[in-house]
């Protein structure tokens, strides 16, 4: 079957000139183009896909495993959106990727992963294949209650209800919420993913429907302001819901800690730690986002923040992005993002790795295992520093 | 899987080979307007010792190699113009060792700019290199094979002149140390005070060899760094002022530039000058000595100083991130030059040349010129925008700069980074005992006819 392809984007994506800034940070240090990073040839770098995605386009090249890899491998971390030096259509980058992801998911031709990414949640509502009763089970012993009237909703995502790391990542800062006083219910097993990854890889049909699902059942509830767990889940709800008539308040859990903290609503002893902060591609680049988390870890008295020296806009992704946490692309070689990230926290020195993304603390935990670096580093969420320092 | 695929495989791991279609349509082609050609296979090694080794494979098998960076010349010099293997040198980027009594660096081949850049900034904040305006990601070994320049081209010459020692793969597989280096442990000369052994690698655009490490000088790096800009519309007066700015020894850099848009620019010729100071006071007496050195041409009121606090930032961005804004004036993304090193009183009939063959061919042209060695000789850049949908464009770009390198031959200038058809016009007109010195090295070191091979071909 011939397929006739077309991409939104289609009539710029010869302007590239694959110059290769996209793949480095501000300082160009080092690749900072995760995908670039593991596979090291520049077909796997922004430009290297700009300028295929015209040829596959053209016809000069045909849809192949190999093609789908180099555009899937993407972890859509935006940094080559920042880099670009071609004012006039570097905020195009990943939306072209994108487009290009959707063209071949129409085609069915799409890595293994992939595939069964969009089939487990078709069919379970979750990557994990677990039952969607169990969704809400990580918030026994929280003090979390189902969403009635509450202030504000908890949403949690797919990682935070399914995964260990995720759920003590959930557990923590529900339980801070709690004990702060605020007014904040769940959905649990009404909750559907909130369909970021999914619509970042392509399936945009998928996407929509899971999206409507929570904006409708948001609406059903008389939600009004969401506080997520997931900064994958703040970045589609503030710039993809609107668009199917789901208008909230949203905020990423680290604003509302740090806002407790300002109203002294949550209370700090000293915490002696030096703690390194790792910036989630939808929390900083994405949404802008990179204060909160900071004051958050200066406010604890005796801990030191140590910044790695690609941080910021200039953060290096953990490799779990744009779907690569379930797909695993990018795989676990000594060049794969995550370990590379680790590394980059050890040569800090800090004890800590302090993390605010449920996907950023599976993958770097997963990677200081692979590293051995267990002695001397431990990854910690910002609730869990918080917790240590009100003891 | 070939013999060929599978050989290379053993020697640089499955991760480090590709035959796929998507790397040889990739790796086929640059950025600029020439043709693309496929490769068979494209490698990425890592260690010297595998480098050896493709090479003894090529060499055996009788296959091409071409080396690569970043494949930024926009001249074509890595298309594989008669296939072969392309070899990625990009993973082996590591910086080795930094000798800051001595000033200088060793580096692996395939590091890039940015990141020397990047490591000395961190480690050694009081050195710096020479770093060209070309991206970042750009590497030592491919500067210095085509004789690129930097920012301090105008005080210490090519980059190449830079080199304090290099270590080489040869066509037939040897791993040889040039300069210093093959003596004792220092990288401090490239050749004297021994017979210069590394003019047989650079400016070669990789046909005899590969070079895997070099050696580079390092220099001071000033606290400050500042600029003025003189404008003046009599492009006449231009080599006379750039004597005069040379005359004061005490310049980073020199670079003049000319373009027709924005329209603020039109008509009018921008002479950059980049000083450098430990101090405030010394700004200031530099800043002093510039502007009385061209005092005449402002009380003629033939030009005069910018107020260029607004640009200034970007003027002294190492490399500057706007260069490649002009390629995608066309909308199109694409730009390519020509680069001829000439005399700079020439500056005036080549300024005439660029406008008349964007006009005869009607592209978009620009020019920033850059002195080299205290106005020993220019790099005049004539460069034209091109949209990459615009077959029709290219053509005319690829014509005009053909042109263009035919007028600077005629002018007694000689190609930087020749295309494959630039360096034929360069044979033609090359005395013949140098054209057969060049086919007996050539010959010599590259029995076979393996590396890079389209390039620099000389029929005896």
């Amino acid at each position: 079957m011939t397929y006739v392809r077309h991409i939104e984007h289609e009539n710029i994506v010869h302007r590239c000139f694959r110059c290769g800034y996209c793949r480095y940070p501000s300082n160009y240090s080092d690749f900072n183009c995760p995908s670039y990073k593991a596979f090291g040839w520049d077909t796997f770098a922004p430009g290297g896909r700009m300028w295929l995605t015209r040829a596959w386009l053209a016809g000069e090249i045909e849809t192949s495993a190999r093609f789908a890899e180099i555009m899937f491998s993407c972890v859509a971390c935006d940094n080559c959106k920042n880099q670009c030096v071609f004012p006039k259509f570097k905020d195009f980058l990943p939306d072209i990727f994108q487009e290009t992801r959707a063209e071949l998911v129409g085609e069915g031709r799409i890595p293994p992963g992939v595939r069964d990414y969009f089939k487990a949640i078709a069919v379970n509502g979750n990557p994990y294949k677990l039952p969607q009763s169990e969704r809400g089970a990580w918030a026994a012993g929280t003090g979390l209650k189902p969403f009635n009237n509450h202030k504000y909703l908890f949403y949690t995502g797919c990682v935070g209800s399914y995964d260990e790391v995720g759920q003590r990542m959930a557990k923590s800062v529900g339980k801070m919420l709690v004990d702060a006083g605020l007014s904040v219910g769940i959905l649990g097993s009404e909750e559907t993913c909130d369909g970021n990854d999914v619509r970042v890889l392509g399936e945009i049909g998928l996407f929509t429907q899971l999206a409507q699902a929570n904006v409708d059942i948001f609406k059903a509830k008389g939600v009004r302001e969401i506080i997520t767990l997931d900064p994958h889940a703040l970045n589609t709800f503030k710039k993809d819901y609107p668009g199917l008539g789901g208008i909230f308040q949203v905020r990423h859990y680290s604003e509302v800690l740090a806002e407790l903290i300002r109203k002294k609503k949550i209370k700090l002893k000293t915490y002696p730690a030096k703690i390194t902060y790792h910036d989630p591609c939808y929390l900083g680049r994405h949404q802008n986002i990179y204060q909160a988390p900071r004051e958050i870890l200066k406010a604890v008295p005796k801990a030191e923040l140590i910044e790695m020296h690609r941080h910021g806009p200039n953060a290096f992704c953990c490799g779990g992005g744009g779907g690569n946490f379930f797909t695993d692309i990018l795989g676990t070689a000594e060049s794969s993002a995550s370990r590379v990230r680790v590394r980059e926290a050890a040569e800090t020195g800090a004890n800590i790795l302090a993390v605010s993304c449920p996907n950023c603390a599976k993958m770097l935990s997963d990677a200081v295992k692979m590293e051995h670096l267990e002695d001397r580093m431990e990854v910690l969420n910002l609730a869990e520093i918080l917790e240590r320092a009100r003891k | 899987m070939s013999d060929i695929r599978k050989s290379l495989v053993d020697i640089v791991g499955e991760r480090g080979v590709s035959d796929a279609p998507e790397e040889l349509w990739f790796y086929s082609r640059d950025p600029g307007v020439l043709a693309p050609h496929r490769p068979d296979y494209v490698v990425a090694p890592q260690t010297t010792e595998e480098v050896q080794k493709i090479v003894r494979l090529a060499n055996r098998q009788k296959i091409p190699v071409i080396p690569m960076g970043n494949g930024m010349s926009l001249a074509g010099l890595v298309i594989p113009l008669k296939g072969g293997i392309v070899m990625d040198m990009k993973r082996m980027n590591k910086i080795l060792q930094v000798n800051p009594m001595a000033r200088y660096v060793v580096v692996e081949g395939g590091t890039s700019q940015g990141a020397l850049k990047a490591y000395l900034q961190k480690n050694h904040p009081t050195l710096r290199h020479s770093i060209p305006d070309a991206p970042p990601a750009t590497t030592i070994a491919a500067n210095v094979s085509l004789h690129g320049q930097g920012r301090l081209t105008n005080q210490y010459g090519f980059n190449s002149d830079m080199v304090t020692g290099l270590e080489v793969v040869l066509p037939t597989g040897e791993i040889c140390l040039i300069g210093s280096p093959s003596i004792g442990p220092y990288w401090i000369s490239k050749g004297p005070t021994l017979p210069d052994l590394s003019g047989l690698f650079l400016g070669w655009l990789g046909c005899t060899g590969i070079i895997t490490k070099v050696g580079l000088k390092l220099y001071p790096n000033k606290k400050i760094r500042d600029a003025e800009l003189f404008v003046t519309d009599r492009v006449d007066l231009i080599p006379h002022i750039l004597y005069k700015l040379t005359h004061l020894e005490m310049l980073e850099d020199i670079n003049v530039w000319f373009q027709p848009k924005p329209l603020m620019f039109l008509g009018n010729f921008h002479i950059t000058i980049f000083f450098t100071g430990d101090t405030a006071e010394e700004i200031e007496f530099k800043r002093k000595m510039i502007w009385d050195t061209l005092q005449e041409y402002m009380d003629s009121k033939d030009g005069g100083f910018m107020a260029i606090q607004y640009m200034k930032s970007v003027l002294l961005e190492m490399p500057g991130r706007n260069i490649a804004d002009f390629a995608d004036v066309p909308k199109g993304g694409g730009f390519e030059y020509s680069g001829p090193i000439a005399p700079i009183e020439h500056f005036p009939q080549y300024a005439a040349k660029l406008v008349e063959l964007a006009a005869k061919y009607n592209v978009l042209y620009a020019s920033a010129a850059r002195l080299i060695s205290g106005g020993h000789a220019m790099m005049f850049s004539i460069s034209f925008a091109f949209n990459r949908n615009d077959p029709a464009m290219m053509e005319r770009v690829e014509n005009a700069l053909d042109e263009a390198m035919a007028f600077a031959l005629d002018m007694g200038g000689i190609p930087w980074k020749p295309n494959f058809k630039e360096q034929k016009m360069t044979l033609e007109r090359m005395e013949p005992n140098a054209r057969n010195l060049l086919l007996m090295i050539k010959n010599n070191l590259d029995p076979q006819g393996i590396m890079n091979p389209g390039n620099w071909e000389v029929n005896a």
